[in-house]
């Protein structure tokens, strides 16, 4: 059947880009605990990802809690139920907007950086000459980025918790007349450490994922410069995917009841 | 062993010496029936060639005959989907991992458009090998690159400029020094002279000969430059059609009287090579 062709195709490409990219995630995670290291290499990276990520994620998180409280005043008002704003804005950015907003934001900068700068080594025959010099590729590339995400995001998403909920306390507080202790004494009652383990757990899960979408699309890239700029979308695309529907496996595992 | 270039760790040059002319005794390099594809395209089909010890062979051929190919599957960078690859009698075809890697140590490599890391200095792209694959320390290993640079022609200066700041000639010579810094055993020249002046191309050929010749190393290049070849080869060998169809030495290329080698080396666009559109 002529029309069942372009299906089974298209289905066969799916399975076979999934086992690529598995084999690539489980090659990449056995070179992140085997020696050589370079420290070096991964302090650079989690300067680039954790240090220079900050100003954009900062922003990120302050106008997301200033719109977070806004809006559930006026949604809340309607049922009287003002007072609970210091309460959503806190289970909203840490469970949810921290890491998931964090993890985009991530993902459009490094991700694609990392995709066009592994990308254009692969096409300029740079990670042909990394081989040729006897130093694994996977190792000195993708190892110390694949750290630097996992570790890095966690603290990236710990920071844009603060200024999340710091968001919400100002537009609370100046523009909607709250009492500064009373919000503050709500927001930390109301705080579970459930609500930011898991947060902090989605980060460290993201960070992986947004650098192996990175990595992966940046090492197979072919064709010039025209590949690089498809290495890099590819890379954007499928590591927002991927953050948003591992975002509800992870909160399925935490909080499904 | 050369004076010029000092030994560092990792060269396992043994009593051995390279004989100038080896191609009796046990090739390095030793590569039988060679099959390569790329979906339905053959690009080697059955390849046999030897490369002795302390030899400098020159592979020339058409664009898209499979030289890089050729090359690619010797450094373990392609698997062939047959045939067999024996470097010091070794098999590397299917080698993978450390073993591989240990085989690769042996080796030096220019690339055609030197393949230098944007983000590392020059000093440091030289002195790569050194300092991740053998673990020499900065200090020690930046005494050596910029020796390696000075033997290139190249101030000390140059070693704290970045790839971006080189001209074409200045990365070729680099990129030299970078496969010339482990005092590899056998080398490997991808198109040394693309993209460069005709007096560039002598220089960087000039080097290279200097080089190997300094080393005691085997070399194989590819090209299809042939006043390049004619400088840098002892013997040629001529591709196509994934195969080679003449090897000799430098001087009898010139009477080879077959018509494919002729058609090539005079650059005549009339003859039983025909070029694609497409190719």
């Amino acid at each position: 059947m002529p029309i069942l062709q372009p299906i089974g195709r298209t289905f066969l490409a799916f399975i076979e880009t999934v086992g690529r990219l598995s084999l690539f995630a489980a090659i990449s995670t056995s070179h992140c605990m085997r020696p050589p290291f370079y420290p070096r290499l991964l302090l650079r990276q989690m300067v680039e990802i954790g240090y220079y990520s900050l100003p954009v994620v900062g922003l990120t998180a302050i106008f997301t809690g200033m719109v977070l409280a806004l809006q559930s005043y006026t949604g809340f008002a309607r049922f009287s139920a003002e007072s609970a704003i210091p309460n959503v804005v806190i289970v909203s950015i840490t469970r949810e907007l921290g890491p998931v907003l964090a993890g985009l934001m991530v993902a459009g900068r490094v991700g694609a950086a990392m995709a066009a700068e592994i990308g254009t080594m692969r096409v300029t025959e740079q990670i042909d000459a990394l081989d040729t010099l006897a130093t694994n590729p996977f190792k000195y590339l993708v190892a110390p980025r694949l750290l630097a995400g996992i570790t890095m995001l966690p603290l990236l998403v710990l920071t844009a918790d603060i200024i999340g909920v710091f968001g919400g306390y100002i537009v609370s507080i100046f523009k909607l007349g709250f009492n500064p202790s009373l919000y503050i004494k709500n927001t930390w009652d109301f705080m579970e450490a459930i609500d930011v383990i898991s947060g902090l757990v989605k980060a460290s899960v993201f960070g992986f994922l947004v650098t192996l979408m990175g990595c992966y699309h940046g090492y197979n890239s072919r064709g010039g410069a025209q590949g690089v700029g498809s290495a890099t979308t590819n890379a954007v695309v499928s590591g927002s995917v991927l953050i948003l529907s591992s975002n509800y496996l992870i909160t399925e595992l935490f909080f499904a009841r | 062993m050369s004076p010029g270039f000092p030994a560092v760790a990792g060269d396992t040059r043994g009593a051995a010496e390279p004989t100038g002319h080896g191609a009796r005794q046990t090739p390095r390099i030793r590569i039988r029936d060679l099959y390569k594809a790329f979906g339905v395209k053959e690009v080697l089909r059955g390849l046999d060639l030897d490369v002795g010890a302390g030899e400098s062979v020159v592979v020339i051929g058409g664009s898209g005959s499979g030289k890089s190919v050729t090359l690619k599957c010797v450094l373990g960078l392609l698997q062939p989907e047959a045939g067999s690859i024996q470097v010091d009698g070794e098999e590397v075809v299917g080698l993978g991992g450390d073993s591989l890697e240990q085989v690769r140590r042996k080796f030096g490599m220019l690339f055609q458009n030197a393949a230098l890391f944007d983000s590392l200095p020059v000093w440091e792209n030289v002195a790569f090998g050194l300092t991740q694959g053998q673990g020499m320390g900065r200090r020690e290993a930046r005494a050596i690159a910029i020796d390696r640079l000075a033997a290139v022609g190249l101030e000390p200066e140059v070693g704290d400029m970045w790839p971006a700041e080189l001209s074409g000639g200045m990365r070729k010579r680099v990129g030299l020094a970078r496969a010339i810094a482990t005092s590899p055993e056998i080398m490997f020249f991808d198109e040394p002279t693309t993209g460069l002046d005709p007096i560039m191309g002598d220089v960087i050929d000039a080097l290279i000969v200097k080089c190997v010749h300094e080393l005691g190393a085997t070399a194989l290049s590819i090209t299809h430059d042939m006043a390049s070849a004619r400088r840098i080869a002892d013997r040629i060998a001529m591709l196509y059609e994934g195969k080679i169809i003449w090897a000799g030495p430098t001087a009898e290329i010139d009477h080879s009287n077959n018509p494919y080698v002729d058609q090539f080396i005079h650059g005549r666009a009339e003859g039983p090579i025909t070029m694609m559109a497409n190719a």
